[in-house]
Formats: structure tokens, sequence, C-alpha cells
């Protein structure tokens, strides 16, 4: 689950995004397991590429593999780390590293190739890169709980966040332990495409929500009911891997008691998971409104004591003002 | 008799290679010696995908007159009496011309594999009828031809069929998926970046989601908190917004392992568009009842939900606006007011990004 980035953030990444200028752009198959082709997908392309006309080398093979006789393979170094030096005075178009996770040998330039991949991007080379789900750093322990087998070569996950391109290459698994790792690869791969989602919305000036990822906002207030609210929030974002959200509008003049009960339901929603938000505004709707809009959110959770009282108003009323501004995002209202 | 298996190629739109993994593992079954037929294929011009097909026996299509042209279908009866282990049927969510034993190629499907063949099949994530709003909203695009979610669920296995927008969208200009003319057209429509990339997270999420579904969540904390299951109340009306409560109800409940029932008001004015909302969930294995209330309807949905143990109120967002709602209450402020020990949602509804 990924938490949706602010403007400023995306401002950044648009900036570090021209601060790179020329560096070579990163595709990268993802799979997860061995076998299920992510390396015969690669030299595929790197194939069709080749006949097309583009400037391409090997710069990595897997022990045990061979690449396709017509592609020209620049030999690795002993312990299998690539030979940057070469692969930088070859100097060609497309680079492709079978394989992303890969310790190298001690005395080497870069300890991981990861490290020895990103040289080559700087110097403007584009890489095409292999990588199976269980050599991202951050699921080693879940891999190894699953699979029972350690892992020593690891790639952070934040490289594949960098990645340019990302493709699935997904095989229906043959053993159930398998089914779990594909489950997790599958959801990192859409947290990867929802954040270029999220790039492509921004730079159109479009906000709300695709849908495709379940926000959901809780509105906490001192009297909300707030057990229930995070539970089902929990469940729910669980359920649909998706992200969560607690918010309260400060209000002025909070009697000390219910500033008590606020502050317990605040972190018992960072306990379930959400991220906290303090919003200010002095009209309580609105604030929530324009939070959620730019959140993306696709549900509000809020209390029916605030609710009822709402809609107990005939016109004009806040909760109507709530649905009514809420395009694209469903209200759900929960007793006291 | 064993039910024959089903396997799916799910993808996020036209071009992105479904059919041409779904020939190569046919090709491999009939390889490994397994009796494979091509039921229905659907070359649309593709060279390297009919390529596939060589040496896989293809069942001829079906002609059927129509209003004076004819046309071709997938002659589901001669597969039967051939009746392979395995056959290949592209393009699952299809419609049928009007005149065949079933309207949808799903059936043709249910057919086969009720008759013990294992079918491949493949369809693109916008088909998919749950999705079927939020895919409007963000393509513009209403799909007709949809695949109801429990037709999905029947799948044994669901695979995905990945390629980046970046590179389906050359494909379309190089003029590998669609003639020129089909292909300009296309890249003004439905063939945006950011469209494209939002189908292909639905289809990511979707294929988790199966996964999931088949082999259990061993995570604890999936599980319901306190071990409540969901029983979500949707509340028909004659307002078409109603069509989407349905989808989007039985989404969450489908995601919370949790089940759906829908209830409409009989003998209103607008009584047949409540009859076919209730239709269309009932298409959707949705159990679906029509209440007859002597006094206030919003009191009568109510009851029903405590009676029925609902959990979970689903209403759309109601339209009637201005001087009218001084005189009549409209049914989702009267289930609120009455109902401060339920939950209830308000569905909303989605715009055009």
């Amino acid at each position: 689950m990924t938490r949706r980035r602010t403007p400023e953030e995306l401002l950044e990444q648009v900036q570090a995004e021209e601060a790179r200028g020329s560096r070579g752009r990163l595709k990268i198959f993802l799979g997860y397991a061995s076998g299920v082709g992510k390396s015969s997908r690669m030299f595929d392309e790197g194939c069709r590429r080749a006949s097309r006309g583009q400037d391409l080398i090997v710069a990595a093979v897997q022990p045990s593999g061979a690449p396709p006789a017509t592609l020209e393979v620049i030999p690795q170094l002993g312990g299998g780390a690539i030979d940057v030096g070469s692969v930088l005075a070859r100097h060609p178009r497309v680079c492709l590293v079978d394989a992303l996770a890969w310790n190298n040998p001690p005395g080497s330039v870069n300890p991981y190739r990861w490290q020895d991949v990103r040289d080559i991007m700087t110097a403007g080379i584009n890489v095409i890169a292999s990588i199976n789900i269980q050599y991202v750093t951050e699921f080693a322990a879940r891999v190894e709980r699953i699979t029972g087998k350690h892992v020593d070569a690891t790639v952070p996950k934040a490289f594949l966040y960098g990645a340019d391109e990302l493709v699935v290459v997904d095989s229906p698994p043959e053993q159930v332990h398998l089914a779990e790792l594909r489950e997790i690869t599958l959801l990192l791969a859409a947290d990867i495409v929802d954040q270029q989602l999220e790039g492509y919305l921004h730079q159109h000036g479009i906000t709300g929500s695709a849908g495709a990822q379940e926000r959901i906002l809780i509105c906490l207030t001192p009297r909300s009911n707030a057990r229930a609210m995070i539970e089902s929030g929990r469940h729910i974002a669980e359920r649909f891997h998706g992200e969560l959200i607690a918010a309260h509008v400060r209000q002025p003049e909070l009697a000390a008691s219910a500033q008590i009960t606020l502050n317990s339901n605040l972190e018992m929603a960072r306990q379930a998971g959400a991220d906290i938000e303090i919003l200010e505004g002095e009209d309580v709707i609105e604030a929530l409104l324009a939070f959620a809009r730019e959140r993306g959110v696709t549900q509000i959770f809020i209390g029916h004591s605030l609710g009822a009282r709402w809609w107990d108003r005939l016109t004009g009323s806040p909760v109507g003002r709530l649905v009514r501004g809420a395009e694209g995002m469903d209200i759900r209202v929960f007793p006291q | 008799m064993a039910e024959g298996r089903l396997k799916i190629y799910l993808g996020y739109a036209a071009g992105v290679g479904k059919t041409y993994q779904m020939l190569g593992d046919a090709q491999e079954l009939s390889r490994a010696g397994r009796d494979v037929v091509i039921g229905y294929f659907e070359p649309h011009g593709r060279a390297e995908t009919i390529a596939r097909t060589e040496g896989i026996e293809t069942i001829p299509r079906r002609k059927v007159e129509y209003r004076g042209r004819v046309f071709e279908e997938m002659d589901t009866e001669a597969i039967l009496l051939r009746h392979p282990e395995v056959c290949v049927v592209d393009e699952f969510p299809h419609s049928n011309i009007e005149g065949l034993e079933r309207t949808k190629r799903w059936q043709d499907v249910n057919a086969l594999l009720a008759a013990g063949i294992d079918v491949l099949t493949t369809m693109n994530i916008q088909h998919l009828e749950s999705l079927n709003d939020q895919v409007w909203q963000l393509s513009g695009v209403r799909v007709r031809e949809t695949i109801p979610d429990w037709v999905m669920k029947q799948a044994d296995e669901v695979v995905l069929v990945d390629l980046t927008p970046g590179a389906l969208i050359n494909r379309l200009i190089r003029g590998v998926v669609y003639p020129p003319e089909k292909s300009q057209q296309a890249l003004e429509n439905f063939f945006q970046e950011p469209t494209l990339v939002a189908l292909r997270e639905m289809a990511i999420r979707q294929t988790a989601h199966e996964s999931e579904s088949h082999h259990g969540d061993p995570g604890e904390s999936a599980r319901q908190p306190e071990g409540v299951t969901e029983r979500i109340l949707i509340v028909v009306t004659p307002d078409p917004s109603s069509a989407a409560v349905i989808r989007r109800a039985k989404r969450v409940a489908d995601y919370l392992h949790g089940d759906c029932i829908a209830v409409g008001i009989a003998g209103g004015k607008d009584a047949d568009a409540v009859d076919r909302h209730l239709g269309f969930a009932r298409n959707l294995h949705i159990e679906s009842q029509t209440l007859e209330p002597a006094g206030d309807p919003a009191e009568a949905v109510v009851s029903f939900a405590r009676e029925r143990g609902v959990t979970q109120i689903f209403l759309s967002h109601s339209k009637a606006a201005g001087p009218k709602k001084f005189f009549h209450k409209p049914i989702d402020e009267g289930i609120i007011a009455r109902s401060p020990d339920m939950q209830v949602t308000i569905v909303s509804n989605r715009p055009r990004l």
C-alpha cells in the first residue's frame, strides 16, 4: 500500500526527473519465482530491439543461462560482476542485465549489481533488467518465512519504484506457497503503476481519483465511535490493499476531556496503520472535501451523530453538501 | 463427469498479447499430448498470432443469418460433439447474435465446462461487471459486453498478460494491433496513456484478488473484525444510479467475503424500472426481493434490514432536490434518520475524470 503523494512531493519528483537529464531509462521485468519466464521475455525484447537496429549488448547472464546467440555479450568479470568499465567504453544504447540481484565479489567498485546498473544508467545507457520478487530487500524476511530459504542478494524496493517501466511476468502458481509470492509481486506492481498514474493525473491537473486504488478517509471527532470506524476502515483497506487515512478538522475551544478522547482516537487510528492528518478550516465540510480530493479518497467514513443532526435540517444540510461535493467518493455513516 | 477447468488470460486492452500467450500455451499443451482444438479465434490480421494457431485443429465457425446479414459465431454444439480435452475460446465477453441457443459467449463456455472440457479464454479488465462505472469514469466508454463477477470467480486460474502502456501505444502506432484508420481512432479515444495506466492497475489488482480468493489469505489481519460477516442491503429505486449502487455493493461484499441482498419498493410509479434493476441484481447472483410496505417505505427497509441481520445499507445519492423535498422526504434521508444503529453507505455519482 502506498501513500498518495502530496503536490510538493510530486513537484520534487518532476524536478528530480529534470535534474537527471540524460540518465538512461530503466525497464524491469518482475516475476515471483524463477521459471516464470522473466529472462526469456527480456531476451525476446532484446532480440526485437536488435532486429530493429538498436545498438544493444548483454552485460549480465545468470550462471545457468544462455543469451540468444544473435546478441552481443560483454563477458562478466570474476564472481559474476558486470564489467562496468567495458560496458561504459563500448557505450551501447541498451544494455540487458539478467538478474538484478547479485552480490559482487569483495574488492569490486560496488558491492551490489543494482549499483553497477545505476552507474551504467548515469552514463546515459538504457538498461533492461529482470528481477525475482524474492530478492527485494523489504520482502526478504517474508519470503524467507514463506519459502524457508535464506536470501542473500537483495535490491531495495526504492530502486524498483525508480524504474521508468515495469512489466509483470505472470503465470499461475503451481505450488500454494508461491501464490503468496505472486500476490506480493502483483500488489507491488500495482503500487508502482499507481504512482505513475498519479504522476499523469497531476501533470494533467486532474484532481480526484481514478479509483483503481481504494483510499479510505475516517473523519474523527471526540464524539465519534472511533473503534468501529477504525476497525472497519482497517479491514476494508486491507481487503482492498488500499490506503487508510484518519483526519480531524481542528476545532476551537475543545474541552480538555474531549481533547483527551480525540487524542486517544487518533492514536488508535495510527496503530491501525492510518496516516493521521489534522486539518484547518472554518468550514469542516469544505476542509474535509478539499483534503479528500487532494488525496484521491474513494470512501469517507463519518459518525452518525454528526450525520443525524445534519440530516435533520432539510435544505443546505452539511451532510447533503458532503454527499453532493463528494463526487467519486462513497460516504459511509456510522452509528454512535 | 468432472467439470472442465477454466483459465482466463486477463489484460487491460486490445493488443497486450492475451491471445498470443493463450495460443502459446495451447501449443505447449498440444505438444504434451493433450487433445486441443480452437473453438473460436479472432485473428485481427496479426501475423505472429495467426502463426501460433498452426498445427491445432480449428472447429469451423457457425454461420448465422440475422436481418439479411451473415454473422459467424462459435459453433458450441460442434465442439461438444467433437469433445476435445481442451478448447481455446477467444473473447470471453462477446455477445452472440440473436437467435442462438445462448446470448453470451461465457454461457457457451459454461456449457463446454459442464461437458468436462477445459477452456482457455481471454478478456480485458474493462469487461468485468463490477468495474463498469469506474471504467466509464476514466475512459468515457460505457462497456456493454460484461462478464458478471461470479463468472470470473469460476476460473481455476487467472493469468495476467502485462505490457507497459508505452509499448502498447507503440504497437498501435506501428499498426500491429489494428488497421491504420482504426488505430488513429483508438489513439484518440480509449488508448490514452492515463486511461491505459489506470486500467492496467485495475487488471493487476484484480489478478491479485483472484489469486487471494483461490488460495485463501493466511494473513491474520484479513479476518473480519469480531468475526462478523458483512451483510449488505442494497436499496433499489427507479433512479438509473441504482445500477451503480448494485455494482459497487457487490464489489465491496465480494472483497469482504460478505453477502448482498437487494430490495425494491413495490407499487411506485416507476415499478418497471425497479423490476429491471432487481433483475440486473439477480443476474449478478444477488438475492433480490420486493417489499410491499403498508406505510412508510423507509421504515419497511429498515425493519427488513434488522430482520435479516444486515450490517450495512447501500443507497444512491438521491437527486430529488428542490422544493419537492419539503413535501416528500427522499428515502435515503428517511433511512438514515430511522437507523441510528446501522451503517449506511451513500454511493456517490462518479463523474468523468
